[in-house]
């Protein structure tokens, strides 16, 4: 069947979006990067995003739209659909012509460039989680899908890919767990034109800090929630319209609320990091964020935050997964290149067994992410997505962290400098054992 | 159709089987026969007529190393979709998980599945393969000088007549000492290298072959390891397997290529260890008041929960690439790579998860009351035979590199 065929079959709808070339065609090339110095100078918490759009319901689903899991086949099996090939494909192009060039710009300006945002809208990102009712192209959900798409973004660059999929992890969460009003005042906005930078804010500036004891707090007050506390490292925090918070509910437990960005009491400022720069991270305070009883997701429902934490780390785990393979690519021609002692450093078995290494550990990390997420597909068995997902994040932060080390140590001297990404790989690899939220396979 | 990484229930069967076997036939003799190094483990008898009858009415859970290798994939009734399949690779590597989950020795001794066993499947006659059938087959490639570097054997055979002339010394020949047939490797002409490297079987009561000794081992004490001198061992030219011809177009591939189907074995032979070892240490861990939660950061638990999550980890990598490359090798894509990739990552891994739940138990994981310390010594080959893990490391380095092994010595 061609992929064409499979794709009627499937139900999927905006073909055209994905298939890529013709976007990525039309797209052509960048403009010379914004060199934007950011704002370093800490100025204190100025008010979020205040000029961002109201969002309302112009029409209301009756009962909320979920995407229906993929069929599982009865078969170990390590080949994508059609459909995967193809988003791979598509979005590979993209990553390697749009996201690697400009990497080491965005990285230095702790920005991403709106004209790649805008490209990879054009593509479908932000809407990717959305159900086919409200407008998203796929009439499956498959966290498999996502995690290849994160995989592959991060082969670009990993800091550009957490800014292009950040509001994806907000989409992808109200579609899981919104009610029908939920769905039906955010999700439209997503699907269209110009759909708002938005992030799913989890993680707090604490150490060993732990996604089910949260500090940040909610209250009841009236009908309403009254929401304190502080979230870290948030991806587009300055730009975001809507986030989706953690944030322990008084008498209950943990749970997600969505919040947008001109609300009362919603203060950011940038909180540049080590690495993952281009994805602008700030940092969120949230000071007595008066919201509607409405804002609730999962009516604070715990298997649904759990299920938020663990899906959000397997996204830190594709991210790592790509960023390790970018690694590998890079070392097999350079290692072949370089030359010491009078031939290419690769006939040192201390170089070659290196790669050898970052080959079968990159492997491993990548084959634990897949499983984990097809386990999330599957539904039905939670303890074991729970397990393999731990393993998978244990993994993917311990082995990813030595591929960076590695990539940068291959280089020798040239692997400090910014000559060469395997600096910036390292830096942003360190993320994928720290993080939690922000993106959500 | 979508990617999936569980096991099929078709292929649960044979490993509940499989299972059902170790923990009722190997787990109850593993410590015996650990201490009692060199005698034969008679039990192992009965199953191995009762995996000889399994084979024979088409089933495979149970068997035991070299089997799968032995085997045709399996071919699903319908006519090929295209559709991936899983077949006697998986099969194979799932069986051989399971039974050395209950003890890697015993596995190794099961009689009439050696090594040479898998040589004779693969390559010989139709003719050999009837003659030799119902044979226990052990397999002696290494010598005193030629270790990981086969193709610098120095055994010898030379046309003499109907017959062949064997000279050398074999050792580390696994089941040497029990088994009814010793595939060995020997050069047709030295001069010739690698390409002159042929196979001949050996009757175990050929008088030019003499048992010189058995090993005294680290681990795997169930399993005997003997050691061969060949003095004029004078065998019918019949019984060289594959071609006489030396082609040094060949070269040694077709004589290595047994390996990309044994090397996912052996990382199985790892992944069935550590998965005892983990599961032990669970319990123990367990009983001393430890819990481990995997959606709660490893850091903000133990130190012992954030060690067993770590060693948790390298044992489901190596389990799915072990996986990776047998499901390759049903769906005839070449794995050359992916078998080095298994079988490096379970090896040490296998070694390092092993020693480490001995020290995470304390004295009972180092006494002799637990089978702990015991898997902690075996665990050891696995990183050792079929390919040490620095030969692992150079079959994967060159392929990745496009290196010659002249350039990556």
């Amino acid at each position: 069947m061609s992929i064409a065929d499979q794709a009627m079959a499937s139900g999927l709808k905006a073909l055209n979006r994905f298939a890529g070339a013709d976007v990525v065609d039309r797209i052509g090339l960048r403009e010379p990067a914004e060199k934007l110095l950011y704002r370093a100078t800490r100025n204190g918490f100025q008010a979020a995003n205040a000029a961002g759009r109201t969002f309302a319901a112009a029409q209301k689903v009756a009962s909320p739209a979920r995407q229906s899991k993929p069929r599982a086949r009865d078969v170990f099996d390590l080949t994508p659909t059609d459909e995967q090939q193809m988003i791979v494909e598509a979005f590979g192009d993209f990553a390697e012509t749009k996201l690697r060039s400009i990497a080491s710009d965005a990285d230095a300006a702790c920005k991403a460039p709106q004209e790649v945002l805008s490209q990879a809208n054009e593509l479908g990102v932000a809407a990717l989680g959305v159900p086919e009712e409200l407008g998203g192209p796929f009439e499956e959900r498959s966290a498999v899908t996502n995690a290849l798409l994160t995989e592959t973004l991060a082969h670009g660059d990993p800091g550009l890919a957490v800014a292009v999929l950040a509001p994806s992890a907000v989409s992808s969460a109200i579609s899981l767990w919104g009610d029908a009003d939920q769905q039906s005042t955010y999700l439209p906005e997503f699907t269209g034109e110009n759909p708002p930078a938005a992030a799913l804010a989890m993680l707090e500036p604490k150490a060993l800090f732990d996604p089910f004891e949260l500090d940040t707090k909610a209250r009841r007050v009236g009908s309403d929630f009254v929401i304190d506390g502080v979230k870290s490292l948030v991806p587009r925090a300055e730009h975001a319209e809507l986030f989706v918070i953690a944030a322990e509910l008084e008498g209950s437990g943990p749970a997600l609320f969505i919040i947008e960005a001109k609300a009362d009491g919603v203060l950011f400022e940038p909180e540049p990091a080590m690495g993952i720069r281009a994805a602008g991270t700030g940092r969120l305070k949230l000071d007595a964020v008066r919201v509607p009883q409405t804002a609730l997701l999962a009516e604070g429902s715990a298997d649904a935050y759990a299920q938020c934490v663990r899906l959000g780390r397997l996204g830190w785990c594709a991210l790592a997964s790509g960023t390790a393979r970018a690694i590998l690519d890079h070392l097999k021609t350079y290692v072949n290149e370089r030359k010491a002692f009078g031939e290419p450093i690769s006939h040192r078995q201390a170089v070659a067994f290196t790669v050898a290494n970052i080959a079968i550990e990159a492997e491993g990390m990548r084959l634990l992410t897949l499983r984990a997420a097809g386990l999330a597909d599957r539904g039905t068995d939670d303890a074991e997505f729970a397990r393999v997902t731990g393993l998978a994040r244990r993994i993917c932060s311990q082995k990813g962290m030595q591929i960076g080390s590695d990539g940068v140590q291959m280089l020798g001297g040239h692997g400090f400098t910014k000559e060469y990404p395997e600096e910036r790989w390292y830096r942003d690899l360190r993320a994928a054992g720290l993080m939690e939220g922000a993106l959500l396979v | 159709m979508p990617i999936s990484l569980e096991i099929p229930k078709k292929m649960k069967v044979l490993q509940d089987q499989a299972h059902q076997v170790a923990a009722e036939v190997l787990r109850p003799i593993s410590r015996k026969y650990d201490l009692a190094e060199h005698e034969y483990p008679k039990e192992l008898d009965m199953l191995a007529a009762l995996i000889d009858g399994m084979n024979d009415s088409g089933g495979q859970g149970a068997s035991a190393a070299g089997d799968a290798a032995s085997k045709k994939p399996e071919t699903e009734e319908k006519p090929d979709d295209g559709a991936a399949k899983n077949g006697a690779n998986l099969a194979g590597v799932l069986g051989v998980t399971e039974m050395c989950w209950g003890d890697v020795g015993l596995l190794l001794t099961m009689p009439r599945q050696g090594l040479g066993n898998s040589a004779i499947a693969a390559v010989a006659s139709d003719e050999q393969k009837e003659r030799f059938e119902g044979k226990w087959a052990a397999m002696a490639i290494t010598e005193p000088e030629a270790g990981s570097d086969s193709a610098a054997i120095r055994t010898t055979a030379k046309l003499d007549g109907d017959e062949y002339v064997l000279n050398g010394e074999k050792i580390y020949v696994t089941s040497g000492d029990r088994a009814d047939l010793i595939v060995v490797w020997a050069s047709l002409d030295l001069d010739q290298g690698r390409a002159a490297i042929k196979s001949f079987v050996v009757e175990r009561d050929n008088p030019g072959l003499k048992l010189d000794r058995l090993e005294h081992k680290l681990g795997i004490k169930a399993s005997d390891t003997a050691n061969f001198i060949l003095t004029d061992c004078r065998v019918p030219k019949e019984n060289l397997l594959g071609s006489p011809e030396i082609d040094t177009k060949k070269s040694f591939a077709g004589a290595m290529k047994t390996f990309d189907n044994t090397r996912p074995l052996v990382a199985g032979m790892a992944v069935g260890l550590a998965q005892a070892c983990l599961e032990e240490t669970r319990r123990i861990l367990e009983e001393a008041g430890v819990e481990i939660d995997y959606d709660r950061p490893a850091n903000a638990q133990s130190a012992a929960t954030a060690e067993f999550l770590e060693l948790e980890s390298d044992y489901e990598a190596a389990r799915l690439l072990m996986l990776e490359a047998a499901w390759m090798a049903d769906n005839k894509k070449p794995n050359s790579v992916e078998a080095s990739f298994s079988k490096a990552k379970a090896g040490r891994s296998g070694t390092d998860i092993a020693l480490r739940c001995v020290a995470l138990c304390g004295s009972i994981g180092y006494s002799e009351g637990e089978l702990l310390e015991k898997w902690a010594r075996v665990a050891k080959i696995l990183d050792i035979f079929e390919g040490t893990q620095q030969i692992q490391l150079l079959v994967i380095a060159r392929q990745l590199l496009g290196l010659t092994s002249a350039e990556l010595k």
